[in-house]
């Protein structure tokens, strides 16, 4: 009974405090006769987005403009996810390096972009570094990608039976994986040791090119074509058009969190002591297997945690392209949507809501993968 | 008699106190606003972060600027003094939550009046104090000369969150062109990254070209293409629902026009006062009236027009002496010289 007394009080008082301010909205809205109410989404938007993963016109309805904004922010969130973590592995790793080139290039590295602000450095790529680009009548390319200050032309995949290539696809990563499992077993039980990755490899090459070889699917490339606007201006139609909003912002997040990754690994591995890495040794295994079986399950528990950390800091930091004209969705969603029809409570909290489900689900994933990689003690 | 005494003494006590409610509110004229202000002792009037002609502040803080003076005009009806105004500067994103929630009284700030803003925003729009059309602005050098040379592939920098991008998607649309919409928040943005060259146009409000083309580095080599693809008429917006603040705001902007519509500048409003004309004496104070009825003293139009100058007096120095719009004013003239400024006679 005294354990259940504070605990039914706090829970009131949360109440009474989420109660308060509902109210108070309601009150003050009735008065200024503003409604409430989330079904503006179904109206027509009436605005165009300049870059979109899926089809929008402006008379597509603000929910789907709303979505248009979130696969722009989840796109360039896990594109800078990826490079971040492929920059703060390598610079990670260099800064353990004895070669002193390395290792002073990587600190370099290290304390330049992580300690200026990442606003900053923005506005340096978008409105400096990005700006200097040519215009698209003034270059010649690079074996038809184009780097121009208006967007990056390069050629475009354009594919024919794509659903038979992805099944194979997906067949033969299914196939793997039981694969996988079975040496394993096999290798556990009898001490034999197969070529696992090699036979993986081999299965992932040959069975979805099948699809090509029979010719049921077919790739071809669009190449981008210049097309003259005016006297002296031009674009390139055909291919895809990566436009300087996404690769500043790209640049920017995946330099700046880069570095905190780099530090998290260089914490991770050098504080495996050394006493383990001598005693696998002695042990008789190979400096591949030392890695793969001794330090990297060790060093990945300290490093995932702070990793995603950097991951949900990178995703938040995206809306930053508020900035810089890039159409994530705070942009679309919580700027223009939020201008054009002044439903502020409902727009950020779907805004919010938004954010943190994808926060939690990257940090839940983050922590099934911990588990999973980490050496349990027994 | 006794038994009912404490129903009796607390029914009268209830009639009293209706009493004076009432009588309160009959003598004064019933505004929150209104009263709010003379209290605070200023305006809150709600402009841009800086558009030369409309509302700017200099280096030392002084703002100025056709929206500018319409706060002003309140200030000197409603305070007595043109420079008890409290300017705040905000985005298109905050400008209308920033009237709603109370932070200013009056939003003068280039917006334009749509049927969507009147209706669902619950703001009211109490008048146009320019009359302006969407355009668009591209480099000399690309040879275009209308709208007519765009082509499909085109990209166009412009304020997001605006009619402009709305008047865009539309104006595209019934062209049949694709295009690459390159938007900002902010104006000063959209602007330089059409002078960087990553955008082939840049759309705003003709006004808005006209002061922004003055700022990019090289004005000449910008010209704005002769096409209106839509109407603006600015105004100022207050809040819904309180009708006697309104109806000031809405006289302090049509006496201005009124005033020189009959001749009144602010150089001969004092000696106007002696004229025989009854219109010229309403707008002067001469003849008293007026000004009760919105709930303000007599002088109130003769103070806006001493202290902040007619419509023609504040277009001319905010908008065609800084070079802005230097030639005629285009529809922003009165309806006897050729223009469509008409306002409802005071009277």
């Amino acid at each position: 009974m005294k354990k259940i007394v504070p605990q039914i009080i706090t829970l009131l008082l949360i109440i009474l405090v989420f109660a308060f301010f509902t109210f108070n909205a309601n009150v003050n809205m009735s008065n200024r006769g503003m409604e409430f109410g989330y079904g503006f989404l179904k109206r027509a938007a009436s605005f165009d987005i300049q870059f979109s993963l899926i089809e929008y016109s402006r008379e597509s309805t603000y929910g789907r403009a709303y979505l248009v904004g979130l696969l722009n922010t989840l796109l360039v969130a896990f594109s800078g996810i990826i490079f971040a973590t492929f920059l703060g592995l390598i610079f990670g790793i260099a800064r353990l390096s004895k070669n002193l080139l390395i290792n002073k290039f990587a600190a370099f590295y290290v304390e330049f972009f992580r300690n200026l602000p990442l606003l900053l450095q923005l506005f340096f790529w978008y409105y400096a570094a990005l700006r200097i680009l040519p215009l698209p009548h003034e270059t010649n390319g690079f074996y038809n990608f184009y780097m121009t200050i208006k967007s990056l032309y390069t050629p475009s995949l354009i594919w024919e039976n794509l659903d038979v290539f992805l099944y194979l696809l997906g067949f033969s990563i299914i196939l793997i994986f039981i694969i996988n499992n079975y040496f394993k077993k096999i290798q556990e039980n009898k001490g034999k040791q197969y070529p696992i990755l090699l036979i993986s490899l081999i299965i992932l090459f040959i069975i979805p090119s099948f699809a090509f070889i029979f010719g049921i699917s077919s790739i071809d490339i669009e190449y981008p074509v210049y097309k003259q606007l005016s006297k002296t201006s031009g674009t390139f139609i055909g291919g895809l058009a990566i436009p300087p909003e996404f690769i500043a912002l790209f640049l920017a997040l995946s330099l700046y969190t880069g570095t905190f990754i780099a530090e998290n690994v260089r914490a991770g591995i050098e504080g495996i002591s050394k006493g383990q890495k001598e005693a696998a040794a002695s042990s008789g295994l190979t400096q591949k297997q030392i890695l793969n079986l001794v330090v990297l399950p060790q060093a990945l528990r300290i490093i995932i945690p702070p990793t995603t950390n950097q991951y949900l800091n990178l995703t938040k930091n995206s809306s930053l392209a508020a900035a810089i004209a890039y159409p994530d969705i705070v942009l679309v969603f919580a700027g223009t949507a939020l201008m054009q029809t002044g439903r502020a409570i409902e727009i950020v909290s779907i805004t919010m809501a938004t954010y943190l489900s994808i926060s939690l689900a990257i940090s839940a994933f983050m922590n099934y993968y911990n588990k999973k990689v980490a050496i349990t003690e027994k | 008699m006794f038994k009912y005494l404490k129903q009796l003494t607390s029914l009268v006590a209830m009639v009293a106190v209706l009493f004076t409610f009432t009588t309160e509110s009959m003598a004064a004229k019933k505004s929150k606003t209104l009263k709010n202000t003379i209290k605070k002792g200023f305006v809150k009037c709600g402009v841009s972060q800086g558009l030369a002609g409309f509302s700017f502040a200099d280096n030392a803080g002084n703002w100025t600027g056709v929206d500018v003076d319409v706060c002003r005009a309140v200030a000197a009806a409603v305070l007595g003094d043109a420079n008890k105004v409290k300017f705040t500067p905000l985005s298109a994103k905050e400008r209308f939550t920033a009237l709603t929630a109370g932070q200013i009284d009056v939003l003068a700030r280039n917006t334009t009046w749509t049927l969507t803003r009147d209706a669902d925003l619950n703001l009211t729009f109490v008048g146009v104090n320019f009359y302006d059309g969407q355009g668009f602005m591209v480099r000399k050098d690309s040879g275009m000369k209308s709208t007519d040379d765009f082509k499909s592939g085109m990209s166009v920098c412009t304020n997001i969150g605006t009619t402009t991008e709305l008047n865009l998607a539309d104006f595209m649309a019934a062209k049949g062109l694709e295009y690459k919409l390159v938007g900002f928040e902010k104006a000063d943005e959209a602007r330089d990254t059409y002078g960087a060259g990553r955008c082939d146009a840049y759309t705003t409000d003709k006004s808005g070209l006209a002061a922004q083309r003055t700022v990019l580095p090289n004005p000449d080599d910008h010209i704005v293409l002769p096409e209106t693809i839509s109407k603006e008429p600015l105004g100022p917006v207050v809040r819904q629902g309180d009708a006697v603040w309104e109806d000031i705001v809405r006289w302090s902007l049509n006496v201005m026009i009124e005033a020189e519509e009959y001749g009144v500048t602010s150089a001969n409003a004092d000696s106007m006062k002696t004229s025989n004309n009854p219109s010229i004496k309403k707008i002067t104070g001469a003849e008293p009236g007026m000004g009760e009825k919105l709930g303000l003293d007599n002088d109130w139009s003769l103070r806006i027009i001493k202290q902040v100058g007619n419509y023609g007096e504040s277009y001319k120095r905010n908008i065609q002496d800084t070079g802005i719009l230097p030639g005629t004013r285009g529809p922003n003239a009165l309806w006897t010289k050729g223009g469509i400024l008409y306002v409802p006679p005071l009277r």
